[in-house]
């Protein structure tokens, strides 16, 4: 079996499991936001339930439209908080206290490997990073997972994507995914599950693991994972105590399709107005200018994130009439990067610092873009109107590209500068 | 019961940004909602769809965020049914959860035309083009998504399962 299957087999309590089969499994957490709880939050009492089955494994996160940007957001948000006094909830977020839901989850020990989680908001695969099955389902799912602490699923077939070879320099795993996005397209993992290994992989920080599996959707797919290692070991042993199961693929294990890519033949990555698929490398996107950079989100909001853009705008200038704005997925991760002078760089250099938030990532708020307008982003959707209005563009790169274009007004690679 | 409607025809990866944009996610009422459907991608879809009419799609139809608002609205815009050739996983799981039927089929996602008249037959899994004078199959719905749209989602299932 392949490790989606067996972490699926053991939370429905079965020896085996098969690609196509209807399973029901407990879950160990369920997640949502202030978009996808107030819809839940109804639905949970209209379902006729009075408690959730655990209030240690539900978790609500304030965060798409937080600080509120306006009255609604404010009493959805009120709505989210509410009900997690009124239920005892141990894990609700905001901005203060949290930030980015798939920056927290992990970084707070909330998600070990070989859990199986659903949340609703479509970037819960992030979680497969750490060998977890995590995936995104709609409110009602999520009310009725409050209520039940189980869930039904089809169990996915799975992809294998093994990367080999070299990385070359300023190439992240931002760019590996933006590359499988592009080689296989936006359903080219339809109902599937997206099995990142290879010695490349294997040789990752979580931050890079966790951006690769974030945009697991991005390829229609159920989840993504990668099998735990040292490394992914070191990350959660460091944040819990709580007892958790590893789990690996066969050899055996049986894929509807196995990708081999050399790593060294992969460059930066742009992803084109509107579909992720829409890829190119560095080499060849041409002359773009832009009017905003967004550095931040849950694909590429780490700390990590942020050091590569920092190394690249200290002692440099943001070009002029250009927006940089700069996002710390977390309340955590802002206050390291202070403490790192990272914040201290990104002022000097002419960016915007924000508290953790989506904001511009969803055309929210904190960087919304007019007619016309193009941003270069290192957020993971780049549809038609996803940050701001319907006729303006979003083109998806790694920190790195978007830091670099930052500098120089128009979409290019550190190498340019 | 058939359904009967006029369909709106859409290409690829309509996405759920497309459907409802995320600006309009700071409410919850459906008929808020349905006011802003498919805006973004087409401004005049809300001023011509009627109740019982039939969205028709190519590929992946409703990729992306996993917003159950998308669902909500269409089926508060009067949308019956969303027939596609395929659709993104989320979106699937969600339509039945709120009870909008949806369709997988190649041949009618191919053949019907924007402003076609249809009629849809769930139960035996027939596609009626009446504009052109065809027929389109597709496999019944079955399993939990039949159940599901039998008891009107899946809020009356759990509701079940809580109350025995
Ligand atoms: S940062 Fe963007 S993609 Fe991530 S959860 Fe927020 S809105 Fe969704």
């Amino acid at each position: 079996m392949t490790i989606t299957e067996k972490i699926l087999a053991q939370a429905a309590r079965r020896d085996e499991v098969r690609p196509g089969e209807f399973v029901t499994c407990r879950l160990d957490l369920v997640m949502a936001n202030d978009i996808t709880a107030p819809i839940a939050i109804e639905e949970f009492a209209k379902m006729g339930a009075a408690r959730v089955f655990d209030v240690e494994k539900v978790v609500l996160v304030a965060d798409h439209f937080t600080p509120n940007k306006d009255i609604k957001s404010a009493t959805q948000a009120k709505l989210l908080r509410d009900f997690a006094r009124e239920q005892g909830l141990t894990h609700f977020y905001e901005a203060q206290t949290g930030g980015i839901e798939h920056i927290i989850l992990p970084d707070k020990g909330l998600v070990l490997p070989g859990e199986v989680v659903i949340g609703a908001d479509s970037h819960t695969c992030t979680y497969g990073a750490l060998g977890a099955f995590a995936t995104g389902v709609g409110s009602t799912d999520f009310a009725a997972g409050m209520a039940l602490g189980e869930c039904w699923f089809r169990v996915p077939a799975s992809l294998k994507f093994i990367f080999t070879g070299q990385l070359s320099k300023w190439v992240c795993g931002k760019d590996l995914i933006l590359y499988t996005i592009g080689q296989i397209g936006v359903d080219g993992a339809r109902y599937m599950a997206m099995e990142f290994a290879g010695p490349v992989i294997e040789n990752l920080p979580m931050a890079d693991r966790f951006t690769i599996c974030n945009m697991a959707i991005e390829a229609g797919a159920k989840n993504g994972i990668i099998a735990p290692d040292d490394i992914t070991l070191d990350w959660v042993n460091s944040r819990t105590t709580r007892d958790f199961e590893v789990f690996n693929s066969d050899r055996d294990a049986e894929y509807a399709e196995v990708y081999e890519w050399d790593a060294a033949d992969i460059e930066p990555q742009v992803a084109f107005p509107h579909l992720p698929e829409n890829t190119r490398g560095i080499s060849e996107v041409g002359e773009i200018t832009i009017d905003q950079a967004v550095i931040g989100a849950c694909t590429n909001g780490r700390l990590e994130d942020l050091r590569i853009a920092a190394a690249i705008l200290r002692g440099r200038q943001v070009a002029k009439g250009v927006r940089c704005i700069v996002i710390p997925g977390s309340q955590e991760i802002h206050l390291a990067a202070t403490r790192e002078g990272l914040v201290e760089t990104f002022l000097a250099a002419g960016c915007l610092v924000s508290t953790p938030t989506c904001g511009p990532c969803l055309g929210g708020h904190m960087g919304v873009l007019a007619a016309g307008e193009r941003a270069i982003a290192t957020t993971n959707r780049n549809f038609v109107g996803r940050m701001g209005h319907s006729e303006s563009q979003v083109y998806l790169a790694s920190p790195a590209v978007a830091a670099a274009s930052a500098v120089t007004g128009r979409i290019c690679g550190p190498e340019d500068l | 019961m058939p359904i009967h409607g006029k369909a709106h025809k859409y290409g690829d990866h309509i996405d759920t940004d497309a459907i409802i944009p995320a600006r309009y996610l700071n409410m919850t009422d459906p008929d808020e909602l349905a006011g802003h459907c498919m805006e973004d991608i087409d401004s005049g879809f809300v001023s011509k769809v009627r109740r019982g009419d039939v969205m028709v799609a190519g590929k992946n139809f409703g990729c992306g965020s996993s917003r159950e608002h998308a669902p909500i609205a269409l089926k508060a815009a009067g949308i019956a049914v969303v027939i596609a050739e395929t659709f993104a996983r989320i979106f699937y799981r969600n339509g039945f959860n709120i009870g909008l039927p949806l369709i997988e089929s190649a041949g009618a996602a191919q053949g019907i035309d924007d402003g076609d008249e249809v009629e849809i037959d769930l139960e035996s899994g027939v596609v009626r083009n009446v504009t052109k004078g065809e027929e389109y199959q597709f496999a019944p719905i079955t399993g939990i998504a039949a159940e599901l749209l039998e008891i009107g989602g899946l809020r009356e299932r759990v509701k079940r399962q809580l109350a025995s």
